[in-house]
């Protein structure tokens, strides 16, 4: 559902694996993983940060409330503990001064990558298993805590992201994490985000060639997973029907039916976002949109059934799975009361998300609006509202930047992810550093 | 070789050929007269009768009087509260002191800023069309490792799209490339981005042909099974396909000399090699890593030919000492990279450690997304290099977009910069183009208001784009 990285001129690259020894290791820990812990992971056990900080004279952004010239915002124990223009300091907090700079909560990208597989290249990712009806895959056990590309999305003031496993159909469960940590456990924010479908021109095969087809599969999914709730004894006994997909699948999908799971439905036409909205109503389900090329069109019924609608702003390439395509999608959606949140696919690296939402300021949306959408707006959306904003109570993920963080000019300064600063050297400032001057000291 | 040429179009092609690392540009060369087409074969030694000539026309415009604004000449200044007036297609003057004539459409341009309209060398537009089905997808010709023999102008769907969405970014002119599959994929066609029915009508007239090379892992991908599969198999691929071409322009010269006896037989592949060889033809070579640029620099020394640009060269930064030397451009991404192992070492700062080392550098694209935005990708490199703390000036970085691209095609004589003589490809942006905010505002090309933000009248909808009203939308 992410469009591929790879462009026209190159289209895509199997890149024939011959990192035996990396993929060795890697196998190694996953399945010491699983010995581990074999159904859940336990509670993260990143050690907070546990000293005070106190960061000074910032024009602060909170998302939860105005505009703060010259704020304070204090942390604590990987919490922020106040948030205001008048904070007291304790005694023996850590001063930062922050003068000049601007402070915001760390921005959260909801349709990301970052982490599945230790190097950034595609043929490395963990993120998409094999087949369509893949309720009960989480692609946790693949996410690397030392990838290289979790620092360099960091760079981009990038604290947290919804992981979005890749494929078509059912392709999986979506984790959100926050983007440090020495373990996945230290990373994980919320195992089940999201269960991801897929209702695009990428799932008409699943559906025997046709939409409808693969309406009537999600329905009859649905509809199993209920009846397999009902009577496990009958099933059990094998006294019932054959059901549509094993029973692992179909219990993956009891979250998403009672209302606990958010099902993230990836539609650009028109027909597939009105697909999307129907399944909602018929199950009583929580549902936010991913993509979203044509939920202009129908913007007053999505804000009506309050879904929330992740996009990417600069996507107006018509295409026969989104004729509509425009570049004033998010804008449109914000004036009829959609909660928009902004991610995008750029292959610059996520760390790019901020002059993602720079461009929908561009393309009409208001800057406040934007903010949100790559903070509360996608906290709110999957479920995990102690993100997200700069408010006391909430988990101390923010960035000091030097200004404005959607234009070129200003950079992420200092990057807290639970309180503790974190390094914003990558492979790529350490490469700059060795071929400044040339030929590089040997 | 030289009989197709007008004295304009040679003037471009001896500096294609003019080597070493000179930064600075020729001095402006009469542009050909606009309404005459000029031959589309630079090189031709087969045939008399031009080839799929250009059938451009300027459009006859009043003079155009921007007032009040931020000028980026790309020719060393950035001038405040600045004019700049143009007249029949050409820029006339750039100054502060500039009074209309009687006749001029006067455009107030405070707050805003102008620069050269942008130049692309690395787009598939038209080859790559959307709406992405197998029905246009014309771009890789890949059937055999060398294809020198096929010409991207003959792929190009003038109705994608996506070419009114790049005009509205700012790009005035761009290199359309076949793509990458193969060690040689064929000439590229150098067109104005203006409404067309005919690719014809597109072509920059005069413009010298390029040819898409390109290095690693595509061409030993595409190939594995029947060669080449490795990168040694790729060189010996480039030097079999010269060595022949060699031997086919000592067979045409010696008959041109002559004219004894009938002439050799024709041969497309060998004719665009040939061309090469002789210098008219620019070798445009899409190679991500140091060494493979390294070897390919030596391939050329072989043979005798220069490589104009390297493309998406993510490992411009470690020898751009090497490109500087050379003369050759590094045409570059800000930060794209990491999408395979030839793309693993990209960083923020190559285009300004190849600008500080004195090799160009040009921002460039193979993106219909990013072709639409081409000013934010400039800015970001940028911000990036001054912040590393390696001196830059804003005109440098305006250059990767316009002056640098417009030598790579063979245009800087030309286009590329506001100054006058050149042609009056120009945007107006509604802020500082190094902002994210900014837009491109009002585009001319060649004289010719092909975009205007306020005035939807003013805005190109191709054919494909005709009739597609969304059922109960209002807007």
């Amino acid at each position: 559902m992410k469009r591929p990285n790879s462009v026209n001129g190159e289209r895509s690259t199997g890149n024939c694996g011959q990192r035996s020894t990396v993929n060795g290791q890697r196998l190694g820990r996953v399945l010491l993983l699983t010995l581990i812990v074999p159904t859940a992971l336990p509670p993260s056990r990143l050690t907070a940060q546990t000293g005070a900080i106190a960061l000074t004279g910032a024009t602060v952004y909170p998302v939860s409330g105005p505009r703060i010239p010259n704020g304070t915002v204090l942390i604590q124990d990987g919490r922020i503990t106040a948030v205001g223009a008048n904070v007291a300091i304790p005694a023996g907090a850590t001063r930062v001064d922050a003068a000049g700079k601007w402070i915001t909560p760390g921005l959260i990208h909801a349709n990301a990558n970052a982490g599945l597989g230790v190097s950034g290249l595609g043929a490395f990712q963990e993120g998409r298993i094999q087949g369509e009806i893949n309720p009960s895959f989480n692609p946790v056990e693949g996410i690397d805590p030392a990838a290289f590309g979790i620092a360099v999305v960091r760079t981009g003031g990038v604290t947290g992201g919804v992981l979005v496993p890749g494929g078509s159909f059912f392709p999986g469960q979506a984790p959100a994490v926050s983007f440090a940590g020495d373990h996945v456990e230290d990373m994980l924010v919320r195992r089940n985000a999201a269960m991801v479908l897929d209702l695009s021109d990428n799932s008409k095969a699943a559906g025997g060639g046709s939409r409808a087809g693969t309406m009537a599969l999600v329905r009859r999914l649905f509809d199993d997973a209920l009846e397999y709730a009902r009577r496990k004894p009958d099933f059990q006994r094998a006294a019932i029907q054959p059901l549509s997909a094993p029973a692992k699948e179909l219990e993956a999908l009891l979250p998403v039916l009672r209302g606990e799971v958010p099902l993230a439905i990836s539609a650009n036409r028109r027909i597939d976002i009105e697909n999307a909205l129907r399944l909602k109503r018929e199950y009583r389900l929580r549902v936010v949109l991913l993509n979203g090329v044509e939920a202009w069109q129908v913007a007053k019924d999505i804000a009506a059934a309050g879904v929330p609608v992740v996009l990417e702003p600069n996507r107006d390439i018509p295409s026969f799975d989104g004729l509509g395509a425009r570049l004033d999608n998010a804008t449109l959606l914000r004036e009829a009361g959609v909660d928009v949140i902004i991610a995008q696919g750029d292959p610059g690296g996520e760390r790019n998300l901020r002059y993602a939402a720079g461009n929908a300021v561009r393309n009409g949306m208001s800057w406040d609006d934007a903010l949100k959408a790559v903070t509360l707006a996608p906290a709110s959306a999957f479920g995990f509202t102690d993100y997200g904003t700069l408010a006391p109570g909430k988990v101390a993920n923010l960035v000091i930047w030097s200004g404005d963080p959607f234009d070129f000019s200003a950079v992420a300064e200092k990057v807290y992810i639970k309180g503790r600063e974190q390094p914003l050297r990558t492979r790529e400032t350490e490469l700059r550093d060795k071929y400044r001057t040339l030929p590089p000291p040997s | 070789m030289t009989r197709w040429l007008s004295p304009a179009g040679f003037a471009v092609l001896a500096s294609a050929c003019a080597g070493a690392g000179a930064q600075s540009s020729p001095a402006p060369q009469p542009a050909p007269a606009a309404a005459t087409a000029t031959p589309a074969s630079t090189d031709s030694t087969s045939v008399d009768r031009p080839q799929y000539v250009s059938t451009y026309r300027r459009r006859t415009n009043p003079p155009v009087l921007i007032r009040n604004a931020t000028v980026l000449t790309a020719a060393g200044q950035e001038i405040p509260n600045a004019s700049v007036l143009f007249r029949d297609g050409k820029i006339v003057s750039v100054g502060t002191n500039l009074t209309a004539p009687s006749d001029a459409v006067v455009v107030d341009g405070s707050g805003k800023f102008v620069t050269p309209g942008i130049i692309d060398t690395h787009s598939h537009l038209g080859v790559y069309a959307a709406p992405g089905t197998f029905g246009e997808n014309d771009g890789n010709e890949a059937t055999n490792p060398v294809t020198a023999e096929v010409w991207a102008e003959h792929s190009i769907w003038p109705q994608d799209p996506q070419i009114p969405l790049a005009i509205a970014g700012g790009v005035t002119v761009m290199q359309v490339l076949p793509g990458s599959a193969n060690l040689i994929g064929g000439r590229s066609a150098t067109v104005r981005l203006v409404p067309a029915r005919t690719v014809q009508e597109m072509k920059f007239p005069g413009a010298p042909y390029g040819v898409k090379f390109a290095c690693g892992e595509n061409p030993k991908r595409v190939y594995q099974n029947r060669g080449p599969s490795t990168r040694m198999g790729n060189m010996a691929g480039y030097r079999a396909a010269f060595i022949q071409a060699e031997q086919y322009r000592q067979r045409w010269d010696k008959w041109l000399k002559d004219r004894k006896g009938d002439a050799p037989g024709r041969d497309l592949r060998s004719e665009t090699l040939a061309g090469v060889l002789r210098g008219d033809i620019s070798v445009q070579n899409h190679c991500y890593r140091a060494d493979e640029m390294a070897q390919m620099l030596d391939l050329a020394k072989e043979f005798g030919f220069k490589i104009r640009s390297f493309h998406h060269g993510i490992e411009a930064y470690k020898v751009a000492d090497l490109l500087a030397a050379n003369g050759t451009a590094a045409s570059i991404w800000s930060d794209w990279g990491g999408f395979k192992m030839e793309a693993f070492d990209p960083i923020l700062e190559n285009a300004a450690l190849v600008t500080q080392a004195g090799a160009r550098a040009v921002i460039h694209t193979d993106s219909p997304d990013g072709i639409q935005r081409m000013n934010q990708d400039m800015a970001k490199a940028y911000y990036a290099g001054v912040r590393a703390g390696i001196t830059l000036t804003r005109d440098q970085a305006i250059k990767w977009i316009t002056a640098n691209p417009a030598w790579v095609l063979g245009l800087d004589a030309w286009t590329g910069t506001l100054e006058a003589g050149k042609m009056a490809d120009v945007v107006l942006w509604s802020g500082d183009p190094f902002s994210v905010y900014s837009k491109a505002e009002k585009v001319w090309n060649e004289g010719w208001l092909v975009f205007d933000r306020l005035d939807p009248t003013r805005q190109y909808k191709t054919d494909f784009n005709v009739g597609q009203t969304a059922p109960g939308v209002g807007r």
